[in-house]
C-alpha cells in the first residue's frame, strides 16, 4: 500500500530555487516596510507615539483673596476635590452604582438621573457626580481605585464668602463662565468650565483675581488611566486684592440695616473710597461658589426684594427731601435763596394746584422759613417755591454738576445712571413738554428723578466738601497693577472726579443747616449723637401717588414711603459719608438713626486707633473668654463684649476650625460714646501690619478639612 | 521493510532556530502582557511549547508515509469537524470556531491546514510526472476549497486564507503549466468581484481596505493599523527596551501578544530587532527547503514545501499588517504570537518535517 507512494519523480530543482527566491523576496519586502517605518520615519511615530500618551490635565490656579483696607481677609480658598465618573473606564457601571452611591453618599436614584442626564456625551468625558466632597469620601475613592477604575477626582481652589451673605453684593461671586461671555473678547482667557467671576468684584476685577491654571503632564494608557507623571507647570495663584472696605465700619452697616430691605453706603469723601457697601436682602455667595440649585436660582430672581440687585448701585428712587441740599445750593449759587423766605402754613398753591408740606399732618406749618430752616425742618413749601424761582433747567443744570442722572463710575459692575429730568430730557423720552407743576414735584425729589444710593451720597458728600466730587471705589487705585489702570478707567465709564466750586458762604449755609438736622430743632433730632460733629439730611420719598393710596386703601408695608438719609461727619470736609436707603421704611429720620450707628461704629474706631486703645491684636484674640478685665483697663467705655466675626464664615465653613484665624478676628466693642470726650482725630489712622495679619489668617493645615454642605 | 530511523539525522540546527524564536516569542509575550489581565501568558506559552515540543518528536518518530495514507480518512474526518463547528460550536466574539470536548476548547481551523498539507501532497504526489489537466486542477481547488468556504463561513477569513498556499503551492510544484497557471490567475482576478460583494461580510471587507488609509477613521477600524504603525516606527532603529514600548505598555496596541506582537516587539527592539528576527525566519526556511530537495521522495517534498508555503504566507500578511502593507485579518505570526493551536500546528508539521528528514537515507 504505501508502494503506492513511492515514486522516482523529483521536482526540478528550478522550482525549490524559485521557492527560495520567493521566501527572500518576500522577506526583504517586509524588511524595506521596517526600514521606512522605524529608521525613516521614527522620528514622526515617536511623536506621535507621545502625543498618544502625554495628556495634560489641568490644576486650577486659586484666585487672589480680597482683604479689606486693615488687611483682614474678606473672602478665602479652600481646596476642594470633585468627583467625576468616565464611562469608558467602567467595567460594568450598573453593577458598581450601589457601591459608588455608598461611597459618596449618594441615592443609587441620583446617581442613575445624573448619569442619564449625560447619556449623549461620549463615554470618555467625565461626569461630576459630587463637588467637594468630605475626606472620608476621597479616601472611599483613592481605597476603590482598582475596583472602581471610573471615578477620577479633580483637585481645586474654591472661594469661601463670608456666611449670610455679609457684603455679598460687593463681592459678587464666581460661577461657570457662560456661552455668551466665551464670546467676549475680554473673556478669551477662558475656556468652557472655568470658573469666573459673575457679580461684584469679583466680576470687576476678574482678571486681576483670576488665577493662571497650571498643568500636569500625565502619562496615560489608551483608556486614560494615569500610569506616571512626566512633569509639572505650575499654578500662577491671582494677585490677592485689598479693597476699600473697612471691616468695622461694613460690619456696623450690616447690623444698622438689619433686617430691612435697602442699602448703606459709607464713603470716605476725601478719595472717594467705599467704606462699606450693604444692599438687603442679601444672598449667600457661597450658593454660587459650588453650582447653585435651581430651586434656589428661582426663589433668588423671582423674589420681589430683589435680593440679587445691589441696591447701593442699582436701585434708582426717587431721593425725597434729600435731594433739597443739590437744589439749595443751586438756588444759593444762583442768587436766589439767600434772600428767600416763606411763610408755611402747611401747603402753597402753584401753578393751580395745591401742594401740601409734609408737616401739614402734624402741625399748621413751618411758619416763617428761611434757607437754614427749610433744610433742617425740610420745608417742602420753601423748596416748592425755590424750585418755582429756579426753574426745571437749572435744577437740572446743578444736579447734572453734582453727579446726578449720570454713572459714578464706581469700580463695579451694572452701575446704574438714575433719572434727572429736564426739558430736553422729557421731550427725548415721552415726545412732551414740561409741565411747569413737574419742577414743584422736582424741587422735593419727586416726580420722574431717580437716583441711585451711591449717586446721592456721592453728591452730597461732595457739597459737604465744598464742591469736590471724588470716583467712588472700592480697591484702592494703586493696588491695580499699572497694567490694568488704563483698562479699569474705560470699563467703569462715569462722571468721576470733579470739582463744583460753591461759594464758602453758601458752603456754611448748607452744611450748617445739615448738623441742625440730627438737633431737637431738625427732621433726625433722634437720630443725634453727643460729642460726634454729624450733619444730614432726611428724605421720606412716595413710592406711589397719595390719591393712589387712598384710593386702595392705605396700601400697606409695600407702598410705604422709602426712607433715606444722607449723613456726613464732620460737617465740613467729611471723613465719611453715609446714605440709607429703608424701602418702605416710611420715615427718614428712622433712616438717620440706622446711619448714626454707622457714623458712630466709624468715629469710634478712628479715635480708638488715635489714641492707640485696643488695637486688634493676637493677645486680644487669644483670649476670648476673659477679655473683660484687659478692656476695661485700655477702654474706658468698652463695657460690652466684644462682636466676634467668627459668625460670617461658620455657615459656609461647616466647621470653625477651618478657619483658624476666622474667630480670632477681633471686632471693637460696639460701645455707644454717648459723653465720650475724645476730640475728633485729624491724623491719619494708623496701619496694621498686614503680613502680620496675612500669616495668623493663613491656614494652618491645607488638608485640615473640606466644607461640609 | 523496515526503517532505520536514527537522530542523529534530526535536524537540530533547524530546531535550535526554531528555539531560539520561541524564546523570543516567550520574553516578548511577558513584556506585552505584563500591565494587562493576560499576565503570565509567557508562562501558557512556555507549556505549549513544551507540549509542542513533545508532539513534535513523537510525531517525527511517525513514518510521514502512514500519514499520507490516513490522509483521506483525516481529511473526512476535518471536513465532519468543520460542520460539527458551524453546528455546535462555542461562539466567541461572534465566530464559531471552537469545539468543546469536556474542558478542552478545540479549533479544528488550525489542524486543518495539517491535514490539508499532507492530503494536497498525496494529491499530486500520485499525479507526478503528468501534465496537470483541468480536472486535475478542479479536483484539487475542490479538495481545498470545501474546508475553506466552511472556514470563511465560521467566520474566520484568516484561516481560510492560510489554506490557499498549501493549493498554490501544490500546484506549482505540482506541475501545472504556464498558460493554465496563466488562465487562473485572470479568472481569479475576476472572481474576486463577485467573492467582494456575495462572500464577505462588511466588517471583513472595512478590515480589507481600512489599511490602505488607517487616518480616515482613526477611532475605528484604522485604529489598529494606526496603532501598530506609530508602536513599529517609534521603535526606531534600537527600540524603547523590553517592557518600555509605550504602545505596547500603554495598551494602545491591539492583542500585543498575539496578532500585533511583531508590532510590539518591534516598538521594544527597534529594527534591529526586528531584521535579526526576520533573519531567523530566513534561516528556518531555507532550512526548511534544504529539507525538502533532500527528501527521499516527491511526497515528502511536497509536505516539506507546504510548511514553507504556509509560514511564509503568514509571516507575509501578518508582518505585512504589522508594518501596514497588507489589511488586518488576523492571522497570527507563526512561532511568535501566542496561542495553543498555532504553536501546536507549528510544532506538529516540524514533526513532520523532521521524519522527513531522517527518513532521507532510508529507502
Amino acid at each position: 500500500m504505501a508502494a503506492s507512494h513511492h515514486s522516482d519523480e523529483k521536482i526540478p530543482a528550478i522550482k525549490l530555487t524559485a521557492m527560495q527566491y520567493l521566501v527572500a523576496l518576500v522577506l526583504v519586502i517586509l524588511l524595506s516596510g521596517l526600514w521606512r517605518l522605524q529608521v525613516l520615519g521614527a522620528r514622526n511615530y515617536r511623536a506621535l507615539a507621545q502625543a498618544n500618551r502625554v495628556r495634560k490635565v489641568p490644576i486650577l490656579g486659586a484666585r487672589g483673596k480680597i482683604f479689606d483696607r486693615d488687611g483682614r481677609l474678606i473672602v478665602d480658598n479652600y481646596p476642594s476635590v470633585t468627583c467625576f465618573l468616565v464611562p469608558e473606564q467602567a467595567r460594568d457601571l450598573d453593577a458598581d452604582l450601589p457601591l459608588i452611591a455608598r461611597g459618596l453618599h449618594l441615592d443609587v436614584e441620583q446617581l442613575q438621573s445624573t448619569l442619564f442626564h449625560f447619556r449623549h456625551q461620549p463615554k470618555y468625558q467625565p461626569i461630576p457626580l459630587k463637588e467637594d466632597i468630605t475626606p472620608d469620601e476621597l479616601a472611599f475613592i483613592a481605597a476603590h481605585g482598582n475596583e472602581l477604575p471610573e471615578l477620577e477626582t479633580i483637585d481645586e481652589q474654591r472661594r469661601l464668602y463670608p456666611s449670610n451673605g455679609f457684603a455679598a453684593h460687593l463681592i459678587g461671586y464666581v460661577g461657570e463662565v457662560s456661552e455668551e461671555m466665551l464670546d467676549d473678547p475680554r473673556y478669551a482667557f477662558y475656556q468652557p468650565g472655568d470658573v469666573v467671576g459673575r457679580s461684584g468684584i469679583e466680576e470687576a476685577y476678574d482678571p486681576i483675581l483670576r488665577g493662571q491654571d497650571g498643568s500636569r503632564d500625565v502619562i496615560v494608557d489608551s483608556h486614560g488611566r494615569e500610569l506616571g507623571v512626566l512633569g509639572t507647570e505650575p499654578t500662577v495663584p491671582g494677585t490677592p486684592l485689598k479693597l476699600t472696605i473697612d471691616l468695622d465700619v461694613q460690619e456696623a452697616a450690616e447690623k444698622a440695616l438689619g433686617p430691612r430691605s435697602g442699602a448703606i453706603v459709607a464713603i470716605d469723601p476725601r478719595t472717594g473710597e467705599v467704606l462699606a457697601m450693604v444692599s438687603h436682602p442679601t444672598f449667600d455667595p457661597n450658593d454660587f461658589a459650588i453650582r447653585i440649585h435651581r430651586d434656589e436660582w428661582n426663589k433668588l430672581i423671582t423674589d420681589p426684594e430683589h435680593p440679587l440687585l445691589n441696591k447701593a448701585i442699582q436701585a434708582q428712587l426717587a431721593p425725597g427731601s434729600t435731594f433739597k441740599i443739590i437744589e439749595a445750593i443751586a438756588g444759593l449759587q444762583e442768587g436766589i435763596a439767600q434772600a428767600l423766605t416763606v411763610d408755611c402754613h402747611g401747603g402753597a398753591i402753584f401753578y393751580g394746584r395745591y401742594f401740601k408740606c409734609w408737616i401739614s399732618a402734624r402741625h399748621q406749618g413751618h411758619g416763617i422759613t428761611d434757607i437754614s430752616k427749610g433744610i433742617y425742618q425740610s420745608c417742602d413749601v420753601y423748596f416748592y417755591t425755590l424750585a418755582e424761582k429756579l426753574g426745571i433747567e437749572k435744577i437740572a443744570e446743578w444736579a447734572h454738576k453734582f453727579g446726578l442722572g449720570e454713572k459714578t463710575g464706581i469700580d463695579l459692575p451694572n452701575e446704574a445712571a438714575g433719572i434727572m429730568p429736564s426739558e430736553e430730557w422729557k421731550m427725548r423720552n415721552y415726545h412732551q413738554k414740561w409741565f411747569a407743576g413737574e419742577t414743584i414735584s422736582v424741587g422735593i425729589g419727586q416726580g420722574a428723578t431717580a437716583v441711585t444710593p451711591i449717586q446721592l451720597v456721592r453728591a452730597i458728600a461732595g457739597i459737604a466738601s465744598g464742591g469736590v466730587l471724588k470716583r467712588p471705589h472700592v480697591v484702592f487705585p494703586d493696588e491695580i497693577p499699572p497694567a490694568y489702570r488704563e483698562y479699569f478707567q474705560e470699563q467703569f465709564p462715569g462722571s468721576g472726579d470733579k470739582i463744583v466750586p460753591i461759594d464758602p458762604a453758601n458752603w456754611e449755609i448748607v452744611t450748617d443747616a445739615m448738623a441742625q438736622v440730627t438737633t431737637y430743632a431738625g427732621t433726625a433730632g433722634m437720630a443725634h449723637l453727643d460729642g460726634i460733629d454729624f450733619a444730614g439730611k432726611t428724605g421720606t420719598a412716595q413710592t406711589v401717588s397719595n390719591e393712589y393710596k387712598k384710593n386702595i386703601g392705605g396700601g400697606g408695608v409695600k407702598l410705604r414711603d422709602n426712607a433715606w438719609f444722607v449723613g456726613v461727619s464732620p460737617r465740613r470736609n467729611p471723613e465719611i459719608a453715609v446714605v440709607i436707603l429703608w424701602e418702605n421704611g416710611a420715615e427718614g429720620y428712622l433712616s438717620a438713626r440706622l446711619a448714626a450707628q454707622v457714623i458712630e461704629a466709624y468715629v469710634d474706631k478712628q479715635r480708638r486707633m488715635a489714641n492707640n486703645l485696643h488695637l486688634p491684636t493676637e493677645k486680644h484674640a487669644a483670649s476670648v473668654a476673659a477679655p473683660k478685665s484687659t478692656h476695661a483697663a485700655t477702654t474706658p467705655t468698652a463695657t460690652q463684649q466684644p462682636i466676634e466675626m467668627a459668625g460670617l464664615w461658620n455657615a459656609a465653613a461647616g466647621s470653625p476650625s477651618l478657619y483658624p484665624g476666622a474667630h480670632e478676628i477681633p471686632y471693637g466693642p460696639g460701645t455707644v460714646l454717648r459723653g465720650a470726650r475724645f476730640p475728633l482725630p485729624t491724623t491719619a489712622p494708623a496701619t496694621h501690619s498686614t503680613s502680620m495679619l496675612q500669616s495668623k489668617f493663613r491656614r494652618k493645615a491645607a488638608a485640615s478639612g473640606s466644607g461640609m454642605r | 521493510m523496515r526503517r532505520l530511523i536514527s537522530f542523529r539525522d534530526f535536524d537540530w540546527v533547524l530546531l535550535g532556530f526554531v528555539l531560539l524564536l520561541s524564546v523570543v516569542s516567550v520574553l516578548e509575550i511577558y513584556s506585552a502582557t505584563l500591565h494587562t489581565k493576560f499576565i503570565h501568558f509567557d508562562q501558557k506559552q512556555v507549556m505549549w511549547l513544551l507540549g509542542g515540543l513533545v508532539c513534535m518528536f513523537a510525531l517525527s518518530l511517525v513514518n510521514y508515509h502512514l500519514l499520507l495514507d490516513i490522509a483521506h480518512w483525516a481529511y473526512g474526518f476535518c471536513i465532519v469537524a468543520l460542520l460539527a463547528v458551524l453546528l455546535v460550536g462555542q461562539r466567541v466574539l461572534g465566530a464559531r470556531r471552537w469545539i468543546r470536548l469536556g474542558s478542552i476548547h478545540f479549533q479544528p481551523s488550525e489542524w486543518v491546514k495539517l491535514v490539508l498539507i499532507v492530503a494536497v501532497a498525496r494529491y499530486f504526489s500520485h499525479l507526478a510526472g503528468r501534465n496537470l489537466s483541468w480536472g486535475d486542477i478542479f479536483k484539487a481547488m475542490a479538495m481545498v476549497g470545501l474546508p475553506m468556504l466552511l472556514v470563511l463561513k465560521q467566520p474566520d477569513l484568516g484561516t481560510a486564507l492560510t489554506y490557499a498556499p498549501i493549493l498554490l503551492c501544490g500546484l506549482f510544484l505540482g506541475g501545472i503549466s504556464f498558460k493554465k497557471a496563466a488562465i487562473l490567475v485572470l479568472a481569479g482576478g475576476l472572481a474576486i468581484v463577485p467573492a467582494w460583494y456575495k462572500v464577505l461580510k462588511p466588517y471583513q471587507k472595512q478590515r480589507l481596505t481600512s489599511f490602505l488609509q488607517p487616518d480616515t477613521d482613526p477611532r475605528g477600524s484604522g485604529y489598529q493599523i494606526r496603532q501598530s504603525l506609530i508602536a513599529v516606527g517609534s521603535g526606531g532603529i534600537w527600540g524603547k527596551g523590553a517592557t518600555k514600548g509605550t504602545q505596547t505598555q500603554g495598551d494602545f496596541l491591539p492583542i500585543p501578544y498575539t496578532d500585533f506582537i511583531f508590532a510590539a516587539f518591534g516598538e521594544e527592539h527597534g529594527f534591529v530587532g526586528a531584521a535579526l528576527v526576520l533573519l531567523l525566519y530566513f534561516l528556518i526556511l531555507m532550512r526548511l527547503i534544504q529539507n525538502a530537495q533532500t527528501a527521499a521522495d516527491l511526497p515528502g517534498t511536497l509536505i516539506v514545501m507546504g510548511v514553507v508555503a504556509v509560514l511564509i504566507f503568514q509571516i507575509a500578511v501578518n508582518v505585512g499588517m504589522v508594518i501596514g502593507l497588507m489589511p488586518v485579518t488576523g492571522i497570527p505570526l507563526p512561532l511568535m504570537s501566542y496561542g495553543g493551536s498555532s504553536v501546536l500546528f507549528t510544532f506538529l508539521a516540524l514533526g513532520i518535517v523532521m521524519n522527513i528528514r531522517m527518513s532521507r537515507f532510508v529507502n
